[in-house]
């Protein structure tokens, strides 16, 4: 059997287990374990990667297998990771360990909260898994729907507007993208939905005009596009803590996963027509989100707001198609998927305390919860771009890589998508300004405790691997580019 | 050629009409200890029999190609018993109630009444028995409908129907009657009639009439007007067996008369039903978006399946297995998910007598299982994986997209999300929404039980083993 399948194998005994017992504790007690244990797993597949490239495998997927599913339609369970995927999984893992931590308070209905907690991370596992674009899709649907219940049921604020709104955005996003499946299967001609064989294939060129926007759009829904990322702020203010770390640091990766796997893989040439439509659409949702994050004055919000920048970068990234911008965007999935876990982690501590997501309302945390504050401050200086830590690495590289190309255009647009550094750093410091430092706001504040145990946990997990990304990024970087090699040969010289 | 082995490929309409007869005896001679067991003896018999005709048996043509069966017909015949069992096991409590208990006998006998008339039109050859067919599968349904006679609503759902059913008859007869003006008497049977078809002005007006009178058996907009009423009238297990039985079968019959019968003029029969689809799904989703009643809400959402369930049809003139394949799995899918849906309503319905769905708000605290099979088959008929639902509607949209039809893909794919927010009103009402008396809790009965069982499993099994689909696959052309 493939290793690949436990990422699938244990989220589902973990169900199992969970719907078994019977109490609040027993049920964390499972999912702290078992999702310790993908942790490491995550960790042997990536030693083992290395250690199969380094002895000279060349495979551009590697672990590949594939089981029949349905024969009539050329449908495949085709499993296969590359750098990319491998990363993605890590980081996967990573943050449904710290999510399942920062969870450990959940009172109300824990073992339904759980199930479909464990259901969402099933799609994300299994969606980084597959080569077969059915199968991709369906753990692409897999992913999106527990969203609903978990934010309807668990969630804060007008939470079943942010639901509904979320849920139907992006059941609108996979409606392009299905159209677009189905048309690259058919214009393929290669009898297959496997992504490997469809790229050997080629797709035909006057298809490929209108099925690349298609299914682009479809992913860059969830990569919070413009003017597509109106549900990205809503359902991430509403969502319980845990579920806002896993959508905002998994869940928008797929988006742009998908877009660099499926749509600019598979259909070069289409890619090479929309770019200046794109990059003006990503550019937007880079700056726009970035502005739209100084206005707000509710954290989540705020936060929300920075991860449409951050995903736009992605995406900005993805369509300059070379090898360094491409690089940088698959860094900044990483970087930004544990930054915002981080953030939403620490306001959901703060939240749970304060009772007050408003930055007015809040002050001088610094001297109240240091460990929260300290944080706070680490996570701030990522998200604006401090060297040394993961920000710095992957936002260098996009834009490095946006400025090799030579025209106008694109010297502009990256010089317009740069400016979102400056905005960035502006909300960052005012928030780490207003609500740990200066003058305590609620006397009520002094009498709050800081970070427990479990926050801790997660918070050091997610800031361990913050820095380790950018002290040593050469790690994952030569693991990217290898992929990027595979993918697009082109690039290797 | 020897008739009586002819007769033996009318194995399953043999055996309802044997069911008939013996039921209509029992009920007439029998003594009291029999009567009381009377539903137990009837399902009983409907089972072993619906074994029976699904094992496999002599294929061909019968009676001159007046009746022609293949290992296809064999199979959509068995998954229609199989729907009529379902409805059978949850209509136990309906069927025993206080007011109608003295003439259950009739629900069975006239169910399976019509489930012979649907059988036949299914393996029709010619006009004459499809008609013949379609009138036994309609006239025992209104008695069925206004069966609860003291209620207003299902006389008048009753009466509605049988104008309706009258209506659309008179239409297709008028098309069935202009083909045979514009081909003669050189085409009296399909075989022969199919090749003399050549998309003269003539026949497509004959195509048109034909087409209008099935789609009101399918409930296509804009023939769709007496569907929620009659579904909110009729006895719930009725509407049940209204939504997907009866429309599975006008499904299936059109299938099989269009192979056979509209080859020559496939294009334009397209033309026409790609116009139907989009009609139905955008407006049977529409309005199924304001309902306040859940059957009226079934009623409107089976009107948008059965646009998707059409849009499998468009692909069937390809060539490929995809199309037939499609459509059969999509209506077994369909099946299993809805007749699932109707049983959560009827056995809230037959405990609390509620029907709004402000009604289902809360309902996940008192019903925690019913709400889960509830909600696991809407996402079902939405379209969310890892449920049936989400395998069949992928297939219905690539069959359609084998022969080209990728904007009326996109159409329907728009209305999926449209589609999925309505379901999950109802979702949101029993897990989200708050309610100051909801329904009490409610011990189901054992039969809705075994019932609900067997869609759960349908529901949950049909897409992730592909076994099902597979087996469909190698029989359909």
């Amino acid at each position: 059997m493939n290793f690949l399948y436990l990422f699938v194998i244990v989220p589902l005994l973990m169900m199992a287990c969970v719907a078994v017992s019977k109490d609040a504790t027993t049920i964390k007690r499972i999912m702290a374990v078992g999702s310790g244990i993908q942790l490491v797993l995550s960790f042997v597949l990536l030693a083992w990667f290395v250690d199969l490239r380094s002895s000279g495998v060349e495979d551009a997927m590697l672990f590949r297998s594939d089981l029949v599913w349905y024969p009539d339609l050329d449908i495949q369970m085709s499993l296969g990771v590359d750098g990319i995927s491998v990363l993605m999984i890590v980081l996967s893992a990573i943050i449904v360990f710290t999510g399942s931590m920062t969870s450990w308070a959940m009172q109300d209905k824990v073992k339904e909260y759980f199930l479909w907690f464990l259901m969402l991370s099933i799609g994300v596992f299994g969606f980084f898994i597959t080569v077969d674009l059915f199968a991709m899709f369906m753990f692409y649907e897999i992913a999106l729907i527990p969203m609903y219940l978990l934010i309807g049921v668990w969630g804060t604020g007008k939470k079943e507007y942010s639901a509904m709104k979320l849920t139907l955005m992006l059941m609108g996003g996979s409606a392009f993208l299905l159209l677009g499946i189905l048309g690259i299967y058919f214009f393929s001609g290669a009898e297959t939905m496997n992504l490997l064989e469809i790229a050997k294939h080629g797709v035909e060129k006057s298809a490929q005009n209108w099925l690349f926007p298609v299914t682009f759009l479809g992913f860059g829904v969830l990569g919070a596009l413009f003017p597509f990322h109106t549900w990205s702020p809503d359902g991430h203010a509403s969502a319980p803590t845990a579920v806002s770390m896993l959508h905002a640091g998994v869940l928008m990766k797929l988006g742009g996963y998908g877009c660099l796997r499926v749509a600019i893989f598979l259909m070069p040439e289409g890619a090479e027509a929309y770019t200046t439509l794109f990059l003006v659409l990503t550019g937007i949702s880079v700056l726009y989100g970035a502005l739209g994050a100084i206005a707000q004055t509710d954290l989540k919000y705020i936060n929300a707001y920075s991860s449409v920048s951050h995903c736009g970068m992605v995406l900005f990234g993805i369509l300059m198609i070379n090898k360094t911008a491409m690089t940088g965007a698959a860094m900044q999935m990483l970087s930004h998927g544990l930054m915002t876990a981080l953030f939403f982690c620490l306001i959901g501590g703060i939240y749970g305390r304060t009772h007050t997501r408003e930055i007015s309302q809040m002050g001088g945390l610094a001297r109240i919860m240091p460990f929260m504050a300290v944080c706070w401050v680490i996570a701030a200086m990522a998200n604006l771009g401090l060297p040394g830590l993961s920000g710095f690495v992957s936002e260098m590289n996009i834009f490095v890589g946006s400025f090799q190309h030579p025209d106008t255009f694109h010297r502009v647009i990256t010089i317009i998508a740069c400016c979102s550094i400056v905005v960035t750093a502006v909300y960052q410091l005012r928030v780490v300004g207003k609500i740990h430092f200066g003058e305590v706001v609620n006397e009520h504040h002094k009498e709050l405790t800081d970070a427990t145990w479990y926050e801790r946990v997660s918070a050091v997990t997610l800031i361990l691997f913050i820095a380790a990304i950018g002290c040593l990024p050469f790690i994952p970087m030569d693991i990217i580019d290898d992929s990027l090699f595979n993918m697009f040969p082109a690039f290797a010289n | 050629m020897n008739y009586l082995e002819q007769v033996t490929y009318m194995k399953p309409e043999m055996l309802l009409l044997a069911q008939v007869v013996l039921l209509i005896l029992l009920d007439l001679f029998s003594g009291k200890t029999i009567k009381k067991q009377f539903d137990n003896i009837a399902c009983g018999l409907f089972i072993v029999c619906s074994v029976i005709s699904a094992l496999p048996a002599n294929t061909g043509e019968a009676f001159g190609g007046m009746f022609t069966t293949t290992s296809m017909t064999q199979i959509v015949k068995a998954i229609l018993n199989l729907g009529t069992i379902l409805v059978f096991l949850q209509a136990r409590v309906w069927a025993n109630n206080e007011q109608t208990k003295h003439k259950r006998s009739e629900i069975y006998i006239l169910t399976l009444s019509t489930l012979m008339g649907m059988n036949l039109m299914i393996s029709a050859g010619h006009f004459l028995l499809f008609y013949l067919g379609l009138e036994l599968a309609s006239l025992p349904l209104t008695t069925l409908i206004a069966y609860n006679k003291y209620e207003e609503t299902s006389i008048e759902a009753g009466a509605k129907f049988v104008l309706i059913a009258a209506f659309s008859s008179g239409m297709m007869l008028f098309g069935i009657s202009l083909f045979y003006g514009a081909v003669g008497a050189e085409g009296l049977y399909f075989d022969s009639m199919s090749e003399l078809l050549s998309a003269t002005p003539l026949q497509l007006l004959a195509l048109v009439f034909f087409l209008s009178g099935l789609a009101f058996k399918i409930s296509l907009v804009p023939f769709h007007l007496w569907t929620a009423d009659v579904y909110q009238g009729a006895p719930t297990n009725v509407s049940a067996y209204l939504s997907v039985i009866s429309k599975g079968a006008a499904v299936f019959a059109l299938m099989f008369l269009t192979l056979k019968l509209f080859g020559n003029i496939f294009e334009y029969w397209q033309y026409i039903v790609a116009t139907l689809i989009v009609l139905t799904i955008t407006i049977g989703n529409l309005f199924a978006m304001r309902q306040t009643n859940v059957k009226r809400f079934l009623g409107f959402s089976s009107i948008s399946q059965a646009g998707y369930i059409m849009l499998g049809m468009m692909g069937i003139g390809t060539g490929d297995p995809m199309g037939m394949t499609s459509v059969v799995f999509y209506l077994l899918v369909y099946l299993v998910s809805n007749i699932g849906i109707f049983a959560v309503v009827s056995v809230i319905e037959n405990n609390s007598n509620k029907l709004t769905i402000s009604d289902y708000n809360g309902l996940y605290k008192t019903n925690p299982y019913l709400s889960i099979a509830m909600m696991l088959f809407l996402f079902s008929l939405g379209g969310i994986p890892p449920f049936a639902g989400f395998f069949s509607k992928f297939f219905v949209f690539m069959s359609a997209a084998n022969d080209g039809w990728y904007v009326l893909d996109f159409i329907a794919l728009i209305n999926t999300v449209i589609s999925l927010y309505y379901y999950l009103l109802i979702v949101k009402a029993m897990f989200i929404n708050e309610n100051e008396n909801p329904i009490t809790a409610i011990k189901t009965d054992g039969a809705s039980k075994i019932g609900l069982a067997v869609c759960l499993a349908g529901t949950l099994a049909l897409g992730i083993f592909s076994g099902v689909y597979t087996g469909l696959a190698q029989y359909a052309y």
